[in-house]
């Protein structure tokens, strides 16, 4: 690393992605125990590989590459080992605790922990964090089309989960899987 | 387990909209878990080591 005061370290950034990190591996394993573990082979990685980071490019996208890589070849390194790895790991399902205010949200929630990981992935880069395809696509190192396609099978798989079906107004919906996407919506509903 | 990729997306616009603001809070609620104290201690550790190897 350079003494340049000009040239700062940029190690020096990498607490400052810590939550986001904790959150997208969170979101990839539903399993806070899990996502502990890999932010952490995530943080040794960047560490040590910080030289293969260009100043100036978007360190969370970085970061969140070397994340779901570890979590993707771990995971295929496990399917290999073990029998049954999704058995063990539902049962260690993440779950906030439940408040009567949010059993809807739980809902979503639910159906969004039935997702494959690679689908839950593209949901969070495009649908909550607003990665373009195409940010989304080097992140995960995909063609864009697969990333297009990808989140459009993961949305529809979701709404399967929820019984949601085109042509239904949500703003009159009062089944519970409607309800359930409604959910605690912090936009008051005109 | 594959899911029947020929049919059309059942997501109208607005169902659409609603998935991405639950997916949103989906994220902001593990974003706003605290961080544990083993991440502090372990940048502090590799940048003990670090300047150790200097």
């Amino acid at each position: 690393m350079s003494d340049d005061p000009a040239h700062l370290d940029p190690r020096d950034e990498l607490p400052e992605h810590l939550s986001a990190m904790r959150a997208f591996a969170i979101s990839l394993t539903r399993n806070v125990a899990a996502a502990d573990d890999l932010v952490q082979d995530t943080i040794v990685k960047a560490w040590t590989n910080i030289d293969k980071f260009e100043p100036g490019t978007n360190m969370r996208a970085w970061l969140f590459t070397i994340l779901r890589n570890t979590f993707f070849s771990e995971r295929r390194k496990r399917k290999r080992e073990v029998s049954d790895p999704d058995g063990v790991h539902t049962a260690r399902l993440y779950h906030r605790p439940a408040h009567d205010a949010h059993l809807a949200f739980s809902d979503f929630a639910a159906a969004f922990n039935q997702l494959t990981p690679e689908h839950r992935e593209v949901l969070i880069l495009v649908g909550a964090l607003g990665f373009s395809y195409e940010e989304a696509a080097s992140t995960i190192g995909v063609a864009i089309g697969t990333v297009k396609s990808r989140t459009n099978r993961a949305r529809a798989r979701l709404c399967e989960l929820l019984d949601l079906k085109e042509g239904e107004d949500p703003m009159s919906g009062s089944d519970d899987a409607m309800m359930a996407v409604m959910g605690r919506s912090k936009v008051q509903v005109a | 387990m594959a899911h029947d990729e020929g049919r059309p997306n059942q997501c109208g616009p607005n169902v659409k909209a609603l998935i991405d603001q639950n997916l949103r809070r989906v994220y902001q609620e593990a974003l706003e878990e605290e961080i544990p104290e083993r991440f502090k201690l372990l940048l502090e550790e590799l940048r003990r080591k670090a300047e150790g190897q200097k």
